[in-house]
């Protein structure tokens, strides 16, 4: 598994990642952050239909000894979320830039995606 | 299957397996099925007369159960013999560490000597077989006693008034903080006040219990001596605080220096100073929250007081409050209804009964300020009847020589660690210390759940992990005044054997525990599929014939 | 004087390795100011000394040699290998599993415990347990607001008055609101919870519906109806039972209960003047991230070898803090392990022995009353073990019993005005034949 951050993508500070499909968001957290939580064992998806603003909770990701709040990248409404989570959590480990992803959004605003980082930004935030 | 499974059901030889003697040079592999693995139909434990004839034909003058609200099929009980059932739970309980049967320095849990006198109290037929509704004039002793122990926990923390309903410390906060809405409301300031303030180094309930009433926590951080940031908490103050919940002392076994400043500047704001007894065991005869301006305490009874915490409960958490919290305590309370206080105090402590004392519980409705009730009737009883047991046993001096022998014993495990680990707050503790294990992480990768795996291989258990959270890789050790100095000492000389290991040979410490009965076990996959009871499916053929029929291969042993 | 280990060559020993001289140095950082002034205690007394104060204690009470006393709280066997279990070293004086390698004794039995208590009760999952009935049912109803993100609960009055008055202080923490069905107790009523009047209290603002089986009254509900009025509005239906009773009882499972809260004192615990008793709770499996307290969950470790673990932790307050389902840290496991030893060792057959007998000894002390014409039965709706009887006088009668030694149950009026002059009587397998006869003998004595 590779916790480096892909360049097809933009990052939050709080380790959320958004790739764009279209006009479709699909958004994720990084490597670093699954390594941070050690073994995820849940993730509390949104409701497809509901609406998100950016950088508000929107689920929760529980590790074995830790709870982390979700927060969502970008706005938009939730078009689809990654079924495969409910009873494979661990990809989230093993592969959170690709088969790990959790929710897909009709992005509300592209303008917001200016306010997230890039690869190389993000990746920096993260080396201490 | 491997020898290291639980035994099919039906496999007579295979339940001995589980305590065959190891070979030389095999690990000890200990297996016990479960309970349900052993049923037969027929067997049983326990018979009961039957209901006389003429019992029944009275009764069948009544109207019967009705047939739609009946059971269609009996629970799938176990039907067990009653040597088998008790080989089937002695036998499990060689699976446990236990105080009694080995040094137990879990800091924050005061895993002491549970004296056992207090069982024998507690076990008596005249307390056991009470009923808390029997009427008060045939349940005299219960609450003579339960108001003696009240006398003597406001004596010791120096509140005005105690309540011994809460079952547990959680349950003393949920109580503590229900009475302070209850007081802010009273004085039109219910509205108004809307925050608990809880330090970074708290006890995960304070926070919990705050949501719990209605509350927001404030966190508020520590100083870096240990001790709440007094700046911190006088900006955080104001007249949006409900109430300061603080433990003294503290989670990191520091008294807080500063407390008498911390509860004026509570006191100030028109807060409520609550303060979580957890670690009173280290201040008894020292420090009386009550006379030191704090508003509400609860006690960890089963800690301080010495219940055996029994696997995980019960305890109980009384709470003790000043006079302005009073009105609000919960009800009923135990009351002397006839006798001079002085006198009936006087008298129990040497022995006697008092003439003509009377006591009876408060009468529901009796005082309308009260929250209500937290739980079901006065208590915990069981645990009242040990902690008067363990008081009156000890009395005043042997309370403080506890806490003189709990506070010695920690600082003496503090200067003689402090070279092989760090001490992020090096100085004078109380009953436990905490120290880092920051540096075998950094230098070596051995971790601190490394660090007490490798402990339980010297049938120790380890001290409390991962906590206080503002203490990276946290090792907190509570050795306890009950254990002797060749105990300390070992444990000393084992800790520093560790240390150097993880200089030396830090995969070494990765393969532990060895010689337990399971080893490091999959919480992640416990987590993500969980399996949280029996499969009577999984049985309901026997394993030869799944096997035949292809059946999962692990459905036999897993049952 | 204290269980302390050390001679004075031993604190001297550890005072210079600290490098202080007396104890006192290590109480130095308690400000002057704040410094205990007084510590007027008794003086340690010796164990035979203190075995004579308890034991004076204990005979200050006087136990009743006749109790039809139940509501809420029953005199079962309690069998001597129970006893002998939980008395264990290795159970009584471990904790909370927190190292699981070396608590699979603690764990294994809690994982008995759950899977009983989902046996009885006929539900997916149940938790290690909790303080007592009362604080299982308060639990369950804020878990039902949680679930439905409602803030109010509809409670029948046929629930035992203590358990609502616990439900009540939980209720106001968070602001939700209670609102009370009226169970039918009218003159020549049923005693029970009409399905009706749940379904008109009822509204879409409820998270939950809580009634009792059997009832305050022993009165058997028609709890699948009242289920049904429950879900017609969205809400959960909250069963509070009574764990003997399940083995003639149907399973709430069975008739649609969501949540299942009980006391489980009667499963071999002692009334020891009201505790420690165990709360139960269970529910279903796709609700398990909303139970409050502690669940054990089996897994594997390194080589493949089957154990047990505290899991789906991340739902509880040592993690989550604020944001935790409940602030519940302790479960009462000892207390638990009671009730597996217990139901393991009566068995499906001893438990349905204790549940006739029960409800025997109740229908022959009813029938009793009845046919001496001391008394009848309050409400017309058949019962389990415990009856509600009109008694004239009651009131006086029932202290001049307590004086013969004989509790003749419970009196109503105090929790329900409108029952006056209403005894409840409970009946257990130890209820025998002599003691009908004893408390009617009483009832004629105080006409």
């Amino acid at each position: 598994m590779s916790t480096t951050p892909p360049d097809d993508r933009r990052y939050s500070r709080e380790h959320e990642w958004v790739r764009m499909e279209g006009s479709v968001a699909v958004i994720g957290i990084t490597g670093f952050a699954a390594d941070e939580l050690g073994d995820i064992v849940y993730v509390e998806l949104p409701e497809v239909g509901a609406t998100l603003a950016q950088f508000s909770s929107f689920g929760v990701v529980e590790s074995v000894k830790a709870v982390s709040d979700l927060f969502a990248p970008v706005s938009g409404e939730v078009a689809e979320v990654n079924a495969d989570l409910r009873t494979s959590p661990e990809l989230l480990n093993t592969d959170p830039f690709g088969s790990g992803w959790i929710a897909k959004i009709a992005l509300g605003d592209p303008a917001e995606m200016d306010k997230l980082l890039d690869a190389a930004a993000y990746a920096e935030l993260t080396a201490g | 299957m491997s020898v290291l499974e639980r035994p099919a059901a039906g496999d007579a030889s295979g339940r001995g397996a589980a305590f065959t003697s190891p070979q030389a040079g095999d690990e000890l592999t200990i297996v016990e099925p479960l309970i349900f693995d052993s049923s037969r139909p027929g067997r049983r434990a326990v018979r009961y007369p039957s209901p006389s004839s003429a019992a029944r034909a009275a009764a069948a003058g009544q109207p019967p159960i009705p047939d739609a609200a009946a059971r269609a099929t009996p629970p799938r009980l176990p039907e067990v013999a009653e040597l088998d059932l008790l080989r089937h739970f002695n036998r499990l309980s060689h699976l446990n560490h236990a105080i009694e049967l080995g040094f137990y320095p879990l800091g924050s849990c005061t895993m002491k000597y549970n004296p056992k006198v207090n069982e024998w109290a507690a076990r008596l037929p005249g307390l056991a077989d009470s009923h808390p509704l029997d009427p008060d004039p045939l349940a005299q002793g219960s609450l003579e006693l339960e108001w003696l122990l009240a006398e003597l926990l406001k004596e010791i923390s120096g509140f005005a008034a105690i309540s011994l309903q809460p079952a547990a410390g959680a349950h003393g906060e949920l109580t503590g903080l229900l009475m302070t809405r209850a007081y802010h409301r009273s004085r039109g300031e219910g509205e108004q006040r809307t925050k608990v303030l809880v330090p970074d180094s708290s006890h995960g309930t304070n926070p919990a219990t705050a949501t719990m009433v209605g509350y927001t926590a404030v966190t508020i951080p520590s100083n870096p001596r240990g001790g709440i940031d007094l700046e911190a908490l006088r900006a955080a103050l104001g007249p949006d605080t409900a109430a300061l919940m603080i433990t003294n002392p503290s989670t990191l076994g520091i008294f807080e220096d500063q407390i008498d400043q911390v509860v004026a500047a509570v006191k100030e704001a028109g807060a409520i100073a609550y303060m979580d007894g957890a670690n009173l065991n280290a201040i008894l005869g020292r420090f009386r929250p009550g006379e030191a301006g704090f508003d509400v305490m609860h006690f960890n009874l089963h800690k301080t007081f010495s219940t055996p915490h029994g696997g995980g409960g019960p305890g109980a958490g009384p709470i003790g409050v000043s006079e302005r919290l009073a009105p609000f305590l919960p009800t009923p309370l135990p009351l002397l209804v006839a006798g001079e206080p002085a006198e009936v105090r006087r008298n129990a402590w040497t022995g006697r009964p008092t003439p003509g004392a009377s006591f009876a519980l408060e009468e529901s409705g009796a005082r309308p300020t009260s929250i209500g009730k937290v739980r079901a009737f006065t208590g915990n009883f069981g645990m009242f009847v040990r902690a008067y047991t363990y008081i009156r046993s000890n009395g005043g001096d042997g309370l403080r020589e506890v806490s003189n022998d709990a506070v010695l014993a920690a600082n003496y495990l503090r200067v003689r660690l402090a070279d092989a680990f760090d001490l992020p707050y090096d100085r004078i503790c109380k009953h436990e210390v905490v120290f880092s294990g920051r540096r075998q992480k950094r230098q070596h990768g051995v971790t601190t759940l490394d660090i007490a795996k490798a402990i339980l291989d010297h049938r120790i258990h380890p001290p409390t992990i991962y906590f206080p959270l503002i203490v990276e890789e946290a090792l907190m050790i509570e050795p306890t005044e009950t254990e002797s100095l060749e105990t300390l000492d070992e444990f000393v000389e084992i800790m520093h054997g560790i240390a150097a290991l993880a200089e030396t040979a830090p995969d070494e410490l990765k393969q532990a525990p060895r010689t337990t009965p399971v080893g490091r076990l999959d919480e992640a996959a416990a987590a993500r599929r969980p399996d949280l009871k029996h499969d009577f499916a999984a049985l309901s053929t026997p394993p030869s014939v799944q096997q035949e029929v292809g059946a999962r291969p692990q459905a036999a042993g897993k049952g | 004087m204290s269980y302390s280990p050390h001679t004075a060559a031993d604190r001297e020993r550890m005072l210079a390795a600290i490098g202080v001289e007396s104890v006192d140095d290590l109480f130095a950082d308690i400000p002057a100011a704040v410094r205990s002034t007084r510590f007027d205690l008794p003086a340690p007394l010796a164990e035979q000394e203190v075995r004579a104060e308890l034991a004076r204690l204990a005979g200050q009470n006087r136990i009743p040699r006749v109790s039809f006393l139940g509501a809420g709280v029953y005199r079962h066997l309690v069998p001597a290998v129970v006893s002998e279990v939980i008395g264990r070293a290795e159970f009584s004086t471990s904790y909370t599993p927190y190292q699981p390698e070396v608590s699979q004794g603690t764990l294994q039995s809690i994982y008995e415990f759950q899977s009983l208590i989902c046996e009885l009760t006929g539900m997916e999952v149940a938790t290690a347990s909790h303080y007592d009935g009362a604080t299982a049912t308060a639990e369950a109803a804020l878990m039902a607001c949680r679930l439905t993100g409602r803030h109010k609960v509809a409670v029948s009055t046929a629930v035992n008055p203590q358990v609502r008055r616990v439900l009540a202080t939980y209720c106001a923490g968070p602001g939700v609101e209670v609102v009370e069905v009226p169970a039918d107790l009218s003159e020549g009523g049923t005693g029970v919870t009409a399905p009706e009047v749940a379904a008109g209290a009822l509204t879409d603002d409820c998270a939950c519906l809580i009634a009792q089986q059997p009832n305050m009254f022993g009165g058997i509900e028609a709890m699948g109806q009242l289920a049904d009025a429950a879900h017609q509005v969205g809400a959960l239906m909250v069963a509070v039972v009574e764990p003997t009773s399940l083995a003639l009882l149907a399973a709430p499972g069975s008739y649609g209960a969501d949540i299942v809260a009980a006391e489980g004192q009667p499963l071999g615990i002692p009334p020891s003047y009201g505790g420690p008793y165990v709360g139960l709770m269970a529910s279903r499996m796709d609700t398990v991230r909303q139970m409050p307290g502690r669940l054990v969950g089996a897994t594997r470790d390194g080589q493949g070898r089957k154990g047990y673990v505290l899991t789906l932790q991340a739902r509880e307050q040592h993690i989550r803090r604020e944001k935790a389902a409940s602030n519940i840290c302790t479960n009462q496991a000892l207390c638990a392990l009671a009730a597996a030893t217990y139901l393991s060792a009566v068995g499906p057959q001893g438990l349905r022995e204790v549940a006739d007998m029960s409800a025997v000894q109740a229908r022959h002390a009813a029938a009793a009353i009845e046919s001496a014409g001391l008394g009848q039965r309050r409400f017309s709706e058949p019962y389990f073990a415990e009856v509600a009887i009109r008694i004239s006088d009651a009131a006086r009668r029932h202290a001049a019993l307590a004086e013969q030694g004989i509790v003749a149950g419970y009196l109503l009026q105090p929790d329900y005005p409108e029952l006056a002059d209403t005894l409840l009587l409970a009946a257990t397998e130890l209820t025998t034949d002599a003691d009908v006869e004893a408390l009617v003998a009483g009832l004629e004595s105080t006409r």
